[in-house]
């Protein structure tokens, strides 16, 4: 269960970007944040594991106050996949390692290797452990960044805009990873995203951010005209196709 | 393909790995082993001719001629020594800042932090009046307070201001000749004596430190060496990226100043020894990444290697190649390190991290 409340966050000299954000979500749940460029979402993601540190506010995991734990305790409880994927001269095994990072003291041990292999099976890039992440493509190095956050064995999975440089095949076959880690094992996963079908076929809840404040939170229901024409400022259809919900945009 | 074989599919994918992993070792070991014999090589080249046995012996003071045994004791093992000390902690400094600063054309010498070191030994000599011969550590302080503020000034532009690792090199440049026409000016107004003595620090001198001198060296760059090695998870965390580094727990900002403030505690103390060298802060590590790619577990005791091998070779071209004149050891670096550079700049930072 994690319980978040009055977080804010300002810019020293700047707009205040983050309001008073409350939300809650449970366990094993995939959550997709929608909003405007600029409504807070980065911003409001990186709060939670204080890769920007909140000016006020409270994020409770299971009753224990995450912002105010040192970095490594909170490394080992939420793991972060950044918009930018690094394409540098390391080996997919070295960068999923780097997910052990948390729990290192000297050296990685047995079962840090075990863990390792484990995280790598299950998005399929064994056979690539050998390959310098440069070499590989967009949706394969995507998929090398989740394995170094599933290595974290996090609770909770920040995932800033997983998709944006991905082509369709692999937007569906990222998202659905996801998907399938949060429900097998109980992760909750946080995901941007900019196309809302995307997110309708995936998500299970759902947070409408507008100006740096929560517009709604909940199952695909909030959803309506209404809540398009306040956070995208579009007008738009709700079409139920093959029994899945559909967002049709009126064209200007 | 049923289970047994997609197991066995998978093993032999597996190798690509073990292959990479063995590749990287065997690099390191033939690195050592080149470095090794460019020491026998060393001892035994040099004007003052001798059979390989006498040079042996001579290294345990029980040569049959006594001149021997000085010249082996007190000229050529000092002077390998200087040298594979200088350049493993040249090379391990350029290593580290290349990452900390996520640039490849970082280096103490490409940055000034070498040149701030040079003007610092400069002013301790000429205004402070240092012992230039006994090598005090009024010169190496003095280095370091003026690398610092070279570092600084970086620290500043690359953090703070984001600008572009091009744009710190010609930064770094601007700093170079600001301190190298100070160092000048300072030369201007110095006599004689410490003239002489200044004039090595522009060209780098590997043949006139003491044991004593050496063993502080040795210390630096041993203990900071280990605490490298002890941090090269958070090098390799930082290659993906500074939020990504957060997330996994390290406080980046620490890590960066601590290890700007190390590497230039190493270059001031190397610089304040044995003068200016250029260039092997920045081959080295580059040598090593083409081979084992960016991982510093594999890299930081590659570019100790490399960096201590590249010197320990242009020592020994320095001096023999027009025996029994000793060439300046900073010119020869820079002409094995300027093509290097220049193609690094050709080459753009696409194979490098790219974030």
């Amino acid at each position: 269960m994690l319980k978040i409340k009055d977080l804010c966050y300002r810019y020293s000299t700047g707009p205040q970007i983050l309001k008073d954000i409350e939300f809650s979500m449970e366990e094993g749940k995939f959550l997709s944040i929608l909003g405007n460029n600029g409504a807070g979402k980065s911003t409001m993601l990186k709060c939670l594991n204080k890769v920007i540190v909140p000016n006020r506010g409270s994020v409770q995991m299971n009753g224990e106050e995450i912002l105010s734990m040192p970095p490594r305790k909170i490394a080992q409880k939420i793991a972060f996949v950044a918009q930018t994927i690094p394409s540098t001269q390391m080996t997919v095994q070295d960068m999923v390692m780097l997910g052990r990072k948390p729990y290192m003291t000297w050296g990685f041990s047995e079962e840090d290797h075990r863990i390792v292999y484990e995280s790598l099976e299950a998005l399929d890039l064994i056979s690539m452990r050998g390959r310098f992440l440069n070499e590989l493509s967009g949706g394969e190095r995507q998929k090398v960044m989740l394995a170094r956050a599933l290595t974290q064995q996090p609770k909770l999975l920040l995932l800033d805009e997983p998709t944006s440089s991905l082509d369709i095949q692999n937007q569906y076959q990222v998202l659905d990873i996801v998907r399938d880690i949060c429900h097998t094992r109980g992760i909750m996963a946080m995901v941007v995203l900019h196309d809302i079908n995307l997110a309708l076929a995936f998500s299970d809840e759902f947070l409408l951010m507008k100006e740096g404040s929560v517009y709604d939170y909940g199952d695909k229901d909030i959803l309506d005209r209404e809540a398009l024409k306040q956070i995208y400022n579009i007008g738009g259809e709700i079409v139920e196709v093959k029994n899945r919900k559909m967002i049709l945009v009126d064209q200007a | 393909m049923n289970s047994e074989q997609l197991k066995l599919e998978n093993r032999k994918k597996d190798s690509n790995y073990r292959k990479n992993k063995v590749k990287s070792i065997t690099f390191l070991i033939v690195l050592f082993i080149i470095l090794l014999v460019t020491i026998v090589i060393s001892l035994w080249a040099g004007s003052y001719g001798t059979t390989f046995k006498d040079i042996i012996q001579g290294i345990f003071n029980k040569a049959p001629d006594n001149r021997i045994n000085i010249v082996v004791r007190n000229v050529r093992l000092p002077r390998i020594f200087t040298a594979i000390i200088a350049g493993a902690g040249l090379g391990v400094a350029g290593c580290i800042l290349q990452v900390i600063l996520s640039n490849p054309l970082a280096s103490a010498s490409t940055l000034g932090v070498s040149q701030g070191a040079v003007f610092g030994a400069a002013f301790a000599i000429i205004i402070l009046g240092a012992d230039s011969t006994g090598g005090s550590l009024l010169i190496t302080a003095s280095s370091f307070i003026a690398s610092m503020g070279v570092a600084l000034i970086i620290l500043a532009l690359s953090r703070f201001r984001q600008i572009s690792p091009e744009s710190i090199v010609l930064a770094g440049v601007a700093i170079s000749s600001l301190f190298s026409g100070a160092t000048t000016l300072l030369q201007y107004f110095a006599d004689e004596v410490a003239l002489t003595s200044l004039v090595f620090w522009t060209f780098g001198d590997l043949g006139s430190t003491n044991w004593s001198q050496i063993k502080l060296m040795a210390l630096a760059a041993l203990v900071i060496s280990i605490y490298f090695i002890f941090r090269r998870w958070d090098f390799n965390a930082l290659l993906s990226g500074t939020e990504t580094a957060i997330s996994l727990g390290i406080n980046v900002k620490r890590l960066t100043v601590v290890n700007m403030i190390l590497c230039c505690l190493l270059t001031a103390t190397i610089v304040s020894y044995i003068g200016l060298i250029n260039f092997i802060g920045l081959v080295a590590p580059h040598i090593v990444r083409m081979i084992v790619g960016n991982n510093h577990v594999y890299l930081i005791p590659g570019s100790i290697l490399a960096g201590s091998t590249l010197l320990l070779l242009s020592d020994l071209f320095a001096r023999t190649a027009i025996s029994p004149i000793i060439l300046p050891i900073g010119a020869i670096t820079s002409f094995l390190g300027a093509p290097l550079f220049l193609y690094l700049l050709f080459k753009g930072r696409k194979k490098y991290a790219e974030n």
